[in-house]
């Protein structure tokens, strides 16, 4: 009796179902994959049909203080390499924001980017959250830090500094309780210590990855450069192999969970984010390439390859590319 | 796994063939090339150093577009002249489609609503498709694609606001006539107009039992279906749309109700 028990336990163990589930902040997510920030989060309806479509976390677009009616067009251009965007914080306002994602109902968690232009504003729009985090119901704000094309914000302003980074988590920090995510950027150097930094000002998380850039395209037929602000930021599989060493350097840094984003288009592109030290995946471009089922996609095939190899937990893939 | 990826709707530059003055707001220009494309698609037409804008595909052969000069880049584009260069962006999204078996349609058009029609009633026509046509505007001197809808539709009536031309009132009264006339009732059918008209249009059609696609306008950045900003109930209209099943558009709340301005921001229609 007791040998056939044993027996059926191990049975369990060996058939444990993969089970691909993570947590950010507490609250379950169904996968390792959030929409990052800028890509269909105009809209609660429109994150409710990318969570519907496979997202495990979805992130809003940036809201500002006031709001913005963003570049002209075009505002994102293909490459043979991936996309270029400069949309520039189109965004109705953290008034309007608030109201718009208020009430959020799904079980998959909600991450609100804010994006200011100084400590000040990012401290002011982070007390507009704590105010509003009931009815809001999302699980985090995220302080972007290191959009490319936005003049007065993100790189254009030296947010992505480490010092400066450093000062606007802990602005965000004091305002609010919510878990904070300082968005930083592969784009200039000492990301890593602007990691650092910004984990002793209290970041909850690090979100290593936003386009890649500025850089530019000229339409050679025209003889101008394509995008309506000239340059933007770099997206898609060229900029994956940065955003890899980026989390690999600053997983190493940190003792704070840290999300890799920038490249991820398939479920491959997902594990090897995970390995470099992502406990979570971003995901933006990929709705693009791989379509508006981008997540189930990249979803399937990380199980698939999981299952081949026999891993049963996303944790023993984060961080095994290190020593 | 990721494959090399090459650049699917890339931006393409052609010679202004044709300008032709459509009305006192409207001009048709004509490209010295032609695209592959379904009527109901559209162009994001460039215009360096201004701005890029949604235009919908008038013609495929020669590729033509009609251009109300409502703005800074339609502006510029009205500066055309035959031998301009002209940039565009497409074809993006998902046109009309006109089933096999459907012997014969309605197309409504309002405003400038009707140049993507007269590309639907010529190709439904070259397919033996009878194609039947109401148009309307708001006085005689904005209706646009008249004659050319003579020459590809075998019957096309006109209505204006004012009474200035054709019969006098809203599109809805002919194309309700149409739909309850037994020997004109069409198989389908096809709208293209303000979002008042793509509602009414919508309701006369699921009362009268007939399939029926509307193309419907949002304000459209990217082209792409990432920046969100064509959102309608969690759609983006540049990549779903920019025509729905009306069945489909009756669904969504949003439809003929608000829209969202350039900064994303709720406004009533």
């Amino acid at each position: 009796m007791i040998l056939f028990i044993m027996v059926e336990m191990e049975i369990r163990t060996v058939n444990m179902p993969l089970d691909i589930s993570r947590t950010l902040f507490g609250k379950r997510m169904k996968n390792p994959l959030i929409l990052a920030s800028g890509v269909l989060g105009v809209t609660r309806a429109g994150l409710e049909r990318v969570a519907e479509s496979g997202a495990g976390a979805l992130t809003t677009k940036s809201l500002s203080l006031e709001p913005r009616k963003g570049h002209e067009g075009p505002i994102i251009i293909e490459t043979e390499c991936g996309l270029l965007n400069a949309v520039g914080y189109s965004n109705p306002g953290i008034g309007d924001g608030i109201a718009e994602f208020s009430g959020w109902k799904r079980d998959e968690p909600l991450i609100i980017s804010i994006a200011g232009k100084d400590e000040k504003e990012f401290a002011h729009l982070a007390a507009r959250l704590e105010q509003s985090k009931k009815t809001l119901n999302c699980a985090a704000v995220e302080i972007a830090l290191s959009c490319p094309h936005t003049p007065g914000f993100g790189l254009m302003a030296g947010q992505a500094d480490p010092k400066t980074a450093g000062k606007i988590t802990a602005a965000v920090r004091d305002e609010t309780k919510l878990p904070v995510i300082a968005k930083l950027s592969p784009s200039v150097p000492g990301e890593v210590e602007a990691a650092r930094l910004a984990e002793k000002a209290g970041a909850s998380a690090i979100n290593m990855g936003n386009s890649l850039g500025p850089g530019m395209r000229i339409d050679i037929n025209r003889g101008k450069p394509l995008l309506g602000f000239r340059m933007g930021g770099l997206s898609g599989p060229a900029i994956k192999p940065i955003t890899v060493r980026c989390v690999y350097d600053i997983y190493d840094a940190v003792d704070i969970p840290v999300i890799g984003t920038g490249g991820v288009n398939s479920g491959q592109d997902a594990i090897e984010m995970l390995m470099a030290g992502a406990s979570l995946v971003g995901v933006g471009s990929a709705v693009y390439f791989r379509g508006p089922d981008a997540f189930m996609k990249i979803e399937g095939e990380m199980r698939s390859w999981m299952k081949e190899r026999g891993y049963k937990r996303v944790d023993e893939l984060v961080g095994v590319a290190h020593d | 796994m990721t494959e090399i990826f090459v650049p699917k709707v890339p931006m393409q530059t052609a010679r202004v063939g044709r300008v032709a003055s459509e009305s006192g707001k409207v001009k048709t220009i004509e490209l010295d090339t032609r695209l592959v494309c379904e009527p109901g698609q559209f162009l994001m037409v460039w215009v360096p150093g201004v701005g890029e804008r949604p235009m919908s595909i008038a013609n495929n052969d020669p590729l033509t577009i009609s251009i109300a000069n409502v703005g800074s880049v339609s502006s510029e584009l009205h500066r055309l002249k035959p031998g301009s260069l002209l940039s565009f962006r497409g074809p993006l999204g998902n046109g009309f489609k006109v089933q096999d078996g459907w012997k014969r349609i309605l197309v409504v058009g309002g405003g400038y609503g009707v140049a993507p029609l007269y590309f639907l009633a010529k190709m439904a026509t070259s397919n033996d498709v009878e194609t039947l046509a109401v148009v309307g505007a708001r006085t005689a001197k904005d209706i646009i694609y008249e004659d050319k809808l003579y020459l590809v539709t075998a019957e096309t009536f006109v209505t204006t606001d004012d009474g200035s031309k054709g019969a006098k009132g809203s599109v809805m009264v002919e194309a309700e006539r149409l739909l309850a006339d037994r020997k004109r009732r069409p198989a389908a059918v096809f709208a293209c107009g303000p979002e008042r008209m793509m509602l009414a249009i919508a309701r006369l059609c699921l009362k009268h039992e007939i399939p029926c696609q509307i193309s419907l306008e949002r304000h459209m950045k990217c082209g792409l279906g990432l920046c969100g900003s064509c959102d309608l109930g969690g759609r983006s209209v540049c990549r779903d749309g920019p025509v729905f099943d009306a069945l489909e558009a009756l669904s969504i709340k949003e439809f003929g109700e608000s829209r969202r301005d350039a900064s994303g921001a709720r406004k009533s229609i």
